[in-house]
């Protein structure tokens, strides 16, 4: 029995001296349904699908405000997309490279601002520290950035004299788009866009680049509101990461949302939402389990929801994503400066143009990320040297592997990937201690989501809404991206349906 | 609770909503949008907050009476009377 069910059937000894009868009364479900006979004395306001960085946000928010909420996670830990693990003895982040939308402590009216006012926390409790500086490299041109976005113009009217004017012309179009407006919002172009301000296809893909492969759910281009989104949280706010990692955050906000009455079920996976009319009145969990709810927030995918809504529904609509990575982690037995890298990422392309699309090889060799999180303004070093390489992934040919062949293989890529990577970084492999790899395999098995898809559905749901009245979706597939977005985007979606 | 009291409860919540913001010579008759940087969402939770500590319920289309502080106060004196300072 897991323990979920045996916190329920010790709440429900404790609720009923006479047994059964009273315990049915008490939880106002029907339960003329034979097997499903364990149903939990709690009728929620809300139930929130997924204890990632989205749905832990929306519960701090809804728990805050007295709200009866409880968040189900099928894992045995927190985090989703975001997370974290520990593998012989050494802590992992999984996902985070580098958090988005940085901002210097105490400035005001940027999203991590927001952010941390709608939580009521404070900045020492993500305790973001900034990178030190990052580049494009694409053959025969590098384009450097950091979290000063005027050294970014400075770079591109050095590397791109012509296109300067230009460049400046799309940044005040940038400034001027309202990218949040959840209502208005059309599908643009975003390489229609700069085409309309830059004539350099090289400019174009370096700057397409780093936004794609840090939040495009959809190949070759961007919604041209998601490109400003992305834009903003990376050239003009730049990147940060706590000295600890993802778990930090994770945990702080566990924390809070526990404090303010919250609860929490791991290991509770949901296995259908049940709806009656139109509405959502309950969902099922992988057990049997029934609880009862006046509204449910899904942080699980667009299309994985509806499936949980109706299980025979094809996958056709909404469509799930298939853009996915592989990334290889190699823990170094020195910090990366030593070996003399000092980017905190790079983002590398050596082919003719930039292809973000879903690759017709296991891996697309072409272009990747690296990322030295040891390479953050820290006052001290991280306990290892890391270099994390993420490239592009064809999810079929990594979930379909058999089990005996995922591991070789995944070792094999490694090192390919590894190897591609080096000319643009020194070669650390003999200095490599333990070495570990995810691909969209492992992505799927531990966030659900159809195909290993790391940034949710090509169609965003930028409301919230559903199908079905009072199903609301939040997280990836709502559309507000990177942590900074995912925890946004659980708090807009709770402030507008669920606090009423 | 009097209009000094409700000045005070509202000044809490600001806190709690804007602890970035110095309130120490927030001008009554000016605009709080004027003195301090608050979006929408932040509005909303000046609403909720009131609503959870002192069970005062204001519908949107009455909003706009939440502009300056002494605004906020005059349109929450009849409402808040009643309620006692613990909130």
């Amino acid at each position: 029995m897991s323990r979920w069910l045996a916190d329920c059937c010790a709440c429900r000894s404790a609720t009923s001296g006479s047994g059964y009868h009273s315990f049915r009364a008490i939880a106002r479900v029907n339960v003329d349904d034979g097997p499903h006979w364990e149903k939990s004395t709690v009728h929620y306001d809300t139930v929130i699908i997924g204890a990632g960085m989205s749905g832990l946000s929306a519960g701090v928010r809804l728990a805050y405000y007295e709200k009866n909420v409880c968040i189900l996670e099928r894992h045995t830990t927190i985090g989703g997309l975001n997370s974290f693990y520990r593998l012989r003895k050494r802590n992992y982040d999984v996902g985070l490279h580098a958090v988005t939308n940085y901002a210097e402590p105490g400035s005001k009216g940027g999203p991590l601002s927001k952010l941390l006012r709608q939580l009521r926390m404070k900045w020492e409790d993500f305790d973001l520290r900034p990178q030190l500086h990052s580049s494009i490299a694409f053959p025969d041109c590098t384009l450097r950035f950091t979290n000063d976005f005027a050294y970014l113009l400075e770079q591109v009217a050095m590397a791109f004299p012509k296109q300067i004017d230009g460049f400046n012309r799309l940044v005040r179009t940038i400034a001027d788009h309202d990218a949040l407006n959840l209502d208005k919002r059309q599908a643009t172009s975003a390489r229609q866009v700069l085409s309309e301000h830059i004539s350099d296809p090289l400019l174009i893909d370096m700057l397409f680049c780093p936004l794609m492969f840090y939040g495009s759910a959809t190949p070759r281009d961007m919604d041209f509101s998601q490109f400003v989104i992305m834009f903003k949280s990376i050239f003009h706010e730049g990147f940060g990461r706590p000295f600890d990692g993802i778990r930090m955050i994770l945990k702080k906000l566990v924390r809070h949302f526990k404090a303010l009455g919250g609860h929490l079920k791991l290991r509770a996976g949901v296995s259908e939402i049940v709806q009656r009319g139109g509405k959502a009145k309950a969902v099922v969990l992988d057990d049997g389990t029934e609880i009862t709810t006046d509204n449910v927030l899904s942080s699980a995918g667009a299309a994985e929801t509806m499936r949980l809504v109706d299980p025979t529904r094809p996958m056709v609509r909404p469509k799930a994503g298939d853009i996915s990575f592989v990334e290889s982690i190699s823990v170094l037995d020195c910090e990366p400066a030593s070996l003399g890298h000092h980017d905190t990422i790079v983002f590398y392309n050596d082919a003719d143009s930039f292809h973000y699309e879903r690759p017709n090889e296991p891996v697309d060799l072409r272009s990747g990320i690296i990322c030295s999180p040891n390479n953050f303004d820290y006052s001290r070093p991280l306990e290892d040297g890391r270099m994390r390489i993420t490239a592009l992934a064809e999810p079929d040919y990594w979930i379909d592997l058999p089990e005996e062949e995922y591991q070789q293989r995944k070792m094999e890529w490694n090192d390919r990937i590894i190897e591609s990577a080096l000319k643009h970084i020194p070669d650390f492999r003999s200095h490599v201690i333990d070495t570990d790899v995810f691909s969209p395999r492992t992505i799927r098995r531990f966030t659900g989501h159809l195909n290993g898809c790391v940034y949710g559905a090509p169609e965003k749901f930028a409301n919230g809404q559903t199908p079905v009245g009072n199903l609301y979706l939040c997280g990836t597939d709502q559309g507000f991206l990177g942590i900074v977005g995912a925890m946004l985007s659980g708090i807009t979606i709770a402030n507008r349906y669920l606090l009423k | 609770m009097t209009g000094v009291e409700i000045r005070q409860a509202v000044l809490e919540i600001l806190e709690r909503i804007a602890p970035d913001e110095d309130l120490s010579d927030l001008d009554d008759a000016v605009a709080f949008r004027e003195q301090m940087e608050l979006d929408s969402m932040d509005f909303l939770d000046i609403v909720m907050e009131l609503r959870k500590g002192y069970r005062v319920q204001i519908p949107e289309e009455d909003y706009h009476n939440l502009n300056t502080m002494q605004s906020t106060v005059d349109y929450l004196t009849p409402k808040m009377k009643d309620v006692p300072v613990a909130g």
